[in-house]
């Protein structure tokens, strides 16, 4: 666990597979991993500059990993006009900036609740919670757009955030942790006459930025790439989001390949880069939602 | 709980700091449900009312926009669900699906996991480059992989390489290799997330059980088998556990990648495509809410059975 053990351990490891020959082995297959797991996406960015009628036209060579004939960013300025870009991207923004913003306040008082507060009815609380984890989004789709088109809430951004702000997992998630960190800070806290609130925001909060760091990744990562609500519930491109708004270049043929394969590079971007920015944080938060196994 | 209340009860023999004690614990009690209130509606109103509508509506013949007054009709709705082959159709390609990507996924992740806990040079970059995919939302990536399927596109352009132009199928057009091609995108998007959370556990299977297995001379497999599987036990559960579910909720892909939703002859119909289809396509919500009930059923019942089966194997 400690940094320590850690390099104790990979040292038995790189022990066993000191043999020079069985390390270009592992390279050799890494390499050729590595290969099929990026070939994808360079494709993706070399078609997103070449005419729409040439992505296709050579898919079948080496060619297709070459942006040529070079169109510049022509088919980017396309797909901004003929997508409204700015718009859906601001509108994911949105949709995911409330989603997780307000979802790693709610979520993580009601965890701490459940960890460190006494109450009546606490255990019967934590028992639905773990069964409600279970309950796909996907059950509940028709009945939500029911209750929504009843209170007239379709091509709205509520429709598309509000179910998803309070979430059982995550819950569960700042429950775990909260369990975990020591009481006594929380205790000298109380002593000096803090109530609970104060104690929660002075000393228990600034203690778990690593699983509020968890949340806001996961939240993110999974609202971001919202497929099948927001395609039920939106019309317009007015409130839709990124991942929908690529169905404006699927309507009538002949499809033009290039600006899709713009608009996707320009959808996996930011998730891409802050990805490489807070790469650690990623690793460390996807290990973490299986610490409940 | 019960330490707290005796602890009360021990020190409220009269003295003043008994009262105190009483009124702290009410302010915290206030306080928890105060903590408590703004997910507990949220959860209640979002997730609890509709499931609970969902079974009511599930006896009814609701739909979405009607002049007819919605009626109960007992168990109708799922007798037609259960006697429609469609149905059926959809539930045996989830399953389809789901007998290939749970085991192969989470091979391919323990595989990767091993790979990358290897003391190599570079081995951060290739943990980067494994984990990538999961950063590109489903829509993109399905859209990528149309055109990497398509009938002239580059997966073809290199099966014809390999095998002499033997094997190039038309993948998205192909009742037989529609699913196979939605699997290797699930597979190739998913993978990563799986593999971090397998390394985190492969990193924490204490270092001396190793070191005492190779004094005792086994070898890497060995060690592999009888340190590394067991000790990471626990996640690997997690892993198949998850998998499989997520394997269930199969939607974005199918719905996204053949030309029609549901695929060649419906070959790709898994039970959300056709739950979005009949519930929300077609507007009848009662029909689609019986097969969201059933479909809660399997998860349920299969996710319990995994649990106790995996459990229980284990304890032997």
């Amino acid at each position: 666990m400690t940094t320590a053990t850690r390099s104790a351990k990979s040292d038995v490891s790189s022990g066993v597979k000191s043999n020079p020959i069985w390390r270009w082995v592992l390279y050799a297959v890494m390499i050729a991993l590595a290969v099929l797991f990026l070939f994808p996406l360079i494709y993706m960015v070399s078609s997103s500059f070449k005419a729409d009628d040439q992505v296709l036209a050579n898919s079948d060579s080496l060619q297709a990993f070459i942006p040529q004939p070079f169109v510049g960013l022509e088919n980017y300025a396309d797909a901004i006009d003929r997508a409204q870009f700015p718009r859906v991207f601001m509108n994911s923004m949105i949709i995911s900036g409330f989603i997780v913003g307000l979802g790693l306040v709610v979520n993580s008082l009601f965890g701490y609740a459940l960890a460190r507060l006494q109450f009546r009815g606490k255990k019967v609380i934590i028992a639905i919670v773990i069964a409600l984890i279970i309950i796909p989004f996907e059950a509940l789709a028709v009945p939500l757009l029911f209750m929504g088109a009843e209170v007239g809430w379709l091509d709205t951004y509520q429709i598309q955030i509000l179910p998803f702000i309070a979430n059982p997992l995550f819950i569960f998630l700042f429950y775990t942790f909260f369990l975990g960190i020591p009481k006594s800070l929380e205790e000298a806290a109380r002593i000096d006459g803090a109530g609970p609130m104060q104690v929660f925001v002075r000393v228990v909060a600034p203690l778990a930025k690593p699983a509020y760091a968890t949340v806001a990744i996961l939240g993110f990562l999974f609202s971001w790439g919202q497929y099948l609500w927001p395609s039920m519930v939106t019309r317009g491109v007015g409130v839709r989001p990124l991942p929908v708004g690529i169905g404006v270049f699927k309507t009538t043929p002949p499809v033009a390949w290039g600006d899709i394969m713009a608009y996707t590079v320009m959808m996996t971007l930011p998730l891409l880069i802050i990805f490489l920015i807070f790469q650690r944080q990623f690793v460390q938060g996807v290990a973490s939602s299986g610490v409940k196994g | 709980m019960t330490t707290v209340d005796s602890a009360e009860t021990g020190s409220s023999t009269g003295s003043p700091s008994s009262r105190n004690r009483g009124t702290a614990r009410q302010t915290e009690a206030r306080a928890a449900w105060l903590f408590l209130l703004p997910a507990g509606i949220l959860l209640v109103l979002f997730i609890v009312v509709p499931f609970v509508l969902a079974i009511g509506f599930s006896f009814t013949n609701q739909r979405l926009i009607s002049p007819l007054p919605t009626k109960f009709i007992g168990l109708d709705n799922y007798v037609g669900q259960l006697t429609d082959g469609l149905f059926w159709k959809s539930i045996w390609n989830n399953a389809r699906f789901s007998i290939f990507v749970v085991p192969f996924q989470t091979a391919l992740a323990l595989f990767l996991a091993v790979l990358v806990n290897q003391r190599l040079r570079g081995r951060v970059a290739f943990r980067t480059i494994f984990f990538t995919p999961v950063t590109v939302v489903m829509a993109a990536a399905a859209t990528i992989w149309v055109l990497l399927f398509n009938a002239n596109g580059l997966v073809n352009a290199a099966l014809e390489l390999i095998t002499f132009g033997n094997f190039t199928p038309d993948w998205l057009n192909s009742t037989m290799w529609a699913m196979p091609a939605i699997i290797i995108v699930s597979v190739w998007q998913g993978v990563g997330f799986q593999m971090i959370i397998l390394l985190a556990a492969l990193q924490d299977v204490p270092t001396e059980l190793y070191e005492a297995a190779s004094i005792d001379g086994a070898s890497t497999w060995e060690q592999f088998r009888s340190v590394t599987l067991p000790g990471i036990r626990n996640q690997l559960i997690f892993v198949l556990t998850v998998t499989t579910i997520l394997a269930m909720r199969l939607f974005d892909q199918p719905t996204l990648m053949p030309n029609a939703p549901g695929g060649p002859l419906d070959s790709t119909r898994t039970a959300m495509v056709h739950m979005i289809d009949i519930g929300y396509s077609r507007q009848n919500i009662g029909r689609g809410s019986a097969i969201a009930v059933i479909f809660f059923v399997i998860v349920l019942s299969l996710t319990l059975f995994q649990r106790r089966f995996l459990r229980e194997e284990g304890e032997v």
